[in-house]
């Protein structure tokens, strides 16, 4: 076969599949993912103390946001055989035949190498070391080993997700610091009910993927019994956080009022038994999902918005930490 | 025609049509990596304060400071 006539390997392994475009490369980097890494690295960066150049500070966001890619990629290339169980992730491009699963662990490697190169040459080697564990993390730790063999999947995997304002607050301090910290364990004690309020309405898919999710391992009474236990552990992680010199009047406000309704709303969900929730839709368990969206963002924008404020505001409120 | 005329790049072929979008989306991304390590280097440069490679030379800025000299 000549080079005039190649299709691409994907498309010589599932004929009639459409050839991958730019898109589907695209696609194996979860934009949507890479959005709320963006996000919560943007505000660790900006709200870090000393600050940094507008051009260090968009290189280091936007190799960030090509590292959490990569690792996106990665797990694409591993699920590629449970996303095609699953009706949300089955159009994903690897699933779909679009893009070669080798395609994907080659876009993945070189792209986790060149993320975090870039990121040390543009920042620091604290940062970049950072961003690597978080790609070996969520590739090897949560991809390969704890999403198959344990309900706990979801809260440890989460750590993954909740460190990019570590390494945005790193790439300009060069350190962690008990606000970073803090950063993180907000992401990381938000992350379970969250994921576990949406297996509570995406039942079929969890289990038809044999994912060990907590709704199929230990049953959905208990899923909505952990969803409120780490609601209850959240707050005080969120809380703490405004005691910190980076959390001003906005942070302090948003914590204390969305705390209150996340756990309103995790207390409704405990309460309810599945006949409640089938006889109305799962309507409860949608709106805390949809909740916790807004929650996590309207945390972090609290900060930025502080973090702008604080020449007129003087400053955090406590600023104990 | 012959089988070179028909092979000859110059001639658009239905792969550049086909491969067009991903083609000129790798195109973007490179263009733009250059000009993330341009403007990066610039940063650097300004921000960089006083960057001297060593030239295996002795020279004041790199000798240490003695008490009782101006250095």
């Amino acid at each position: 076969m000549s080079d005039f006539t190649a299709q691409s390997s994907a498309a010589q392994a599932f004929p009639g599949a459409p050839e991958a475009g730019f898109g589907d490369y695209v696609a194996l980097l979860k934009p949507r993912v890479m959005s709320l890494v963006v996000f919560t690295a943007l505000v660790g960066l900006l709200v870090a103390p000393g600050g940094t150049s507008p051009m260090v500070g968009f290189t280091a966001i936007l190799f960030i946001a090509l590292g959490a890619g990569a690792s996106g990629a990665l797990n694409m290339w591993y699920d590629a055989d449970v996303d095609a169980v699953m009706k949300r992730t089955a159009r994903r491009p690897v699933p779909a035949g679009k893009v070669e699963p080798r395609e994907a662990l080659t876009l993945g490697l070189w792209l986790s190498a060149l993320s975090v190169v870039m990121l040390g040459l543009a920042t620091n080697w604290v940062a970049a070391g950072l961003l690597a564990f978080t790609i070996f993390f969520y590739a090897v730790v949560y991809t390969m080993w704890l999403k198959r063999a344990t309900p706990q999947n979801i809260v440890i995997g989460g750590a993954a997700g909740a460190f990019p304002p570590v390494i945005g607050w790193a790439a300009v301090t060069g350190d962690v610091s008990i606000a970073s910290v803090l950063m993180f364990g907000l992401i990381f004690m938000w992350t379970p009910p969250h994921f576990w309020a949406l297996a509570l309405f995406m039942k079929s898919d969890y289990h038809e993927a044999k994912i060990p999710m907590l709704t199929v391992t230990h049953g959905r009474a208990e899923t909505r019994r952990q969803i409120l236990i780490y609601t209850v552990l959240l707050a005080p992680v969120a809380l703490a956080l405004a005691v910190t010199s980076v959390a001003g009047p906005a942070y302090m406000a948003t914590a204390l009022v969305l705390n209150a309704i996340f756990l309103k709303g995790a207390w409704d969900i405990w309460r309810r038994d599945e006949l409640a929730a089938e006889a109305d839709g799962y309507a409860v368990e949608k709106r805390v999902f949809k909740f916790s969206l807004i929650y996590l963002f309207l945390h972090f924008g609290a900060l930025l918005v502080d973090a702008l404020m604080a020449p007129i505001w003087g400053g955090p409120v406590l600023g104990l930490i | 025609m012959t089988d070179i005329d028909r092979k000859s790049l110059s001639k658009p072929h239905e792969i550049h049509t086909r491969r067009f979008g991903r083609n000129a989306g790798t195109a973007l991304c490179l263009v733009g990596f250059c000009a993330v390590v341009f403007g990066l280097t610039v940063a650097k440069i300004q921000d960089g304060g006083l960057m001297e490679a060593h030239d295996h030379q002795p020279r004041a800025s790199v000798l240490p400071v003695t008490e009782g000299t101006d250095q």
